[in-house]
């Protein structure tokens, strides 16, 4: 992701915490996040094995208030919403005419005709235009993002973490599922949901409470903090995409293999493109691959097959788990797993083989 | 920070002890808390003839890779084979147990390009700030 400069970098309302905590800080998105507190691989291996918590605060959040069709939502929305239960949220995307991605999002049944869209920090002003661009006037639209901190508890340990203080409705909670509960005299939102494939939840509590849950939280000895670095090498051991580098508006979720999360038989925004894409296949395919050594693929790197260059390399890095380079990216041509691809830059040549995703399989 | 005395050290966070007519080489520990979690480190081949100032080694952490130029010219005598397995010794222990590669020097006079400790330090702790 390219960052301005000149923009003034924003701060989480943990900021401060994550100072006194001796985080490095770098800018992510527009905003100055805890890339590592302890290091990335001490992060990582806390995630797999016991439970962290990760400011998001950086995060989006939209509330709409209106029916799901006639508002307009159900149109700018690749997910299918109509049916979605009370309590329940879906992951989906934002489309252009096109089919290209201008956002990934979860949407969030709150009540029968209000919802919460949680939508990524680079792309909040972009996506309220797009939305507001396409609402029915009488839906009513607020960005709450500034109002709302995230705190995402992640780990085989997060339900017990959870539950000492949230009581034991935190253990009725199945897969993107969500419901209320209290804290500080407040209501949060906290969804079983989450970015790094382990068991873990999702946070939405109000800016103003979130220092005080992230104290408490810390205080469990079990509980750590994480930055973003670990959360990266955690979704991308899962194959999970980054908005900004595996996805963007030049891609559809057919090439990126995600059209399990477009509902194709409803009316949407981009859906003459998909149903075309689909009939002539896309130019390009999001694959995954794996390093035959410990060497990491990076972002822009050139994917070469045989000597001919065949696609772009969107995310790589090391697998702390399978301490091996992997990465994905976008290649012209189909190529069954096993295949062996070259990965390089100027100066450094990484073969790969195309894997199937996730690359990590918890051990059973 | 961890600064010995007795090695001589480069503005870009290397590392050279020099005993007789050898030097091991390696890098800093400003250097490995930088870079945070390393993962692989590309070794010179032995026998390769170094110049002072050039790409001699490469280290990549979780988030990047970057070169590592030699402080010294001079032939590579061995390489710290224990990196191939464990990379995370140049974090643990940047100055002993992580240290890079070892050479024959071919012009001792060319210390006087490098800072001691003291210079280093100094040198570093502005970076931080």
């Amino acid at each position: 992701m390219e960052i301005n400069e000149a923009v003034k970098l924003q701060k989480t309302p943990l900021y401060q915490a994550h100072v006194s905590l001796g985080a490095k800080m770098a800018p992510f998105g527009g905003w100055l996040m805890p890339i590592q507190y302890e290091g990335i691989l001490a992060e990582h291996a806390h995630t797999r094995s016991a439970v962290s918590v990760f400011d998001i605060c950086h995060m989006g959040e939209f509330i709409l208030e209106g029916e799901a069709v006639s508002s307009g939502l159900d149109r700018v929305v690749s997910q299918k919403i109509v049916t979605l239960p009370l309590g329940s949220c879906r992951y989906g995307f934002m489309l252009n005419e096109q089919g290209g991605i201008l956002d990934d999002l979860i949407v969030y049944r709150l009540k029968e005709n209000i919802w919460m869209l949680v939508v990524n920090a680079a792309t909040i002003a972009g996506d309220e235009a797009h939305l507001k661009g396409h609402l029915a006037k009488r839906c009513v639209f607020k960005n709450i993002s500034a109002d709302l901190g995230k705190l995402d508890v992640q780990g085989p340990k997060s339900r017990d973490a959870l539950q000492d203080i949230f009581g034991s409705n935190i253990t009725k909670l199945k897969y993107y599922s969500f419901a209320e509960f209290a804290f500080a005299k407040e209501s949060c939102i906290i969804s079983r949901t989450g970015y790094t494939g382990e068991l873990g939840y999702e946070i939405y509590i109000s800016a103003g409470k979130v220092n005080d849950l992230w104290e408490l939280l810390l205080k469990d000895k079990r509980v750590k903090p994480a930055g973003l670095g670990s959360r990266d090498t955690l979704r991308l051991e899962m194959g999970y995409p980054l908005y900004g580098q595996d996805l963007d508006a030049r891609h559809t979720p057919i090439a990126a293999g995600l059209e399990k999360f477009v509902e194709i038989l409803k009316d949407f925004i981009g859906k003459d493109a998909l149903l075309n894409e689909q009939k002539n296949r896309p130019r390009e395919r999001l694959v995954c691959f794996k390093a035959s050594s410990r060497r990491s693929p990076r972002h822009g790197f050139a994917i070469f097959n045989q000597g001919e260059r065949v696609g772009t390399v969107t995310s790589g890095s090391f697998s702390p788990s399978l301490c091996a380079g992997i990465g994905m990216g976008y290649v012209s041509g189909a190529y069954k797993t096993g295949a062996n691809l070259l990965v390089k830059d100027s100066n450094t040549e990484i073969p790969v083989s195309i894997v199937e995703k996730p690359f990590y399989n918890k051990p059973l | 920070m961890n600064v010995p005395e007795n090695l001589f050290y480069t503005k870009d966070h290397e590392w050279a002890r020099v005993e007789g007519k050898n030097a091991f080489i390696g890098i800093t520990d400003y250097a490995q808390s930088s870079l945070g979690d390393i993962t692989f480190v590309e070794l010179p081949k032995a026998g390769r003839m170094l110049k002072q100032s050039e790409p001699s080694a490469t280290v990549e952490s979780v988030k990047a890779a970057s070169d590592v130029y030699a402080p010294l010219s001079g032939k590579v005598l061995s390489v710290n084979q224990e990196l191939a397995a464990h990379p995370e010794l140049v974090n643990q222990s940047p100055y002993e147990k992580g240290y890079f590669f070892l050479i024959e020097l071919e012009d001792e006079s060319e210390k006087a390009n490098l800072m001691d400790a003291l210079s280093y330090k100094r040198y570093a702790e502005g970076l931080s700030k």
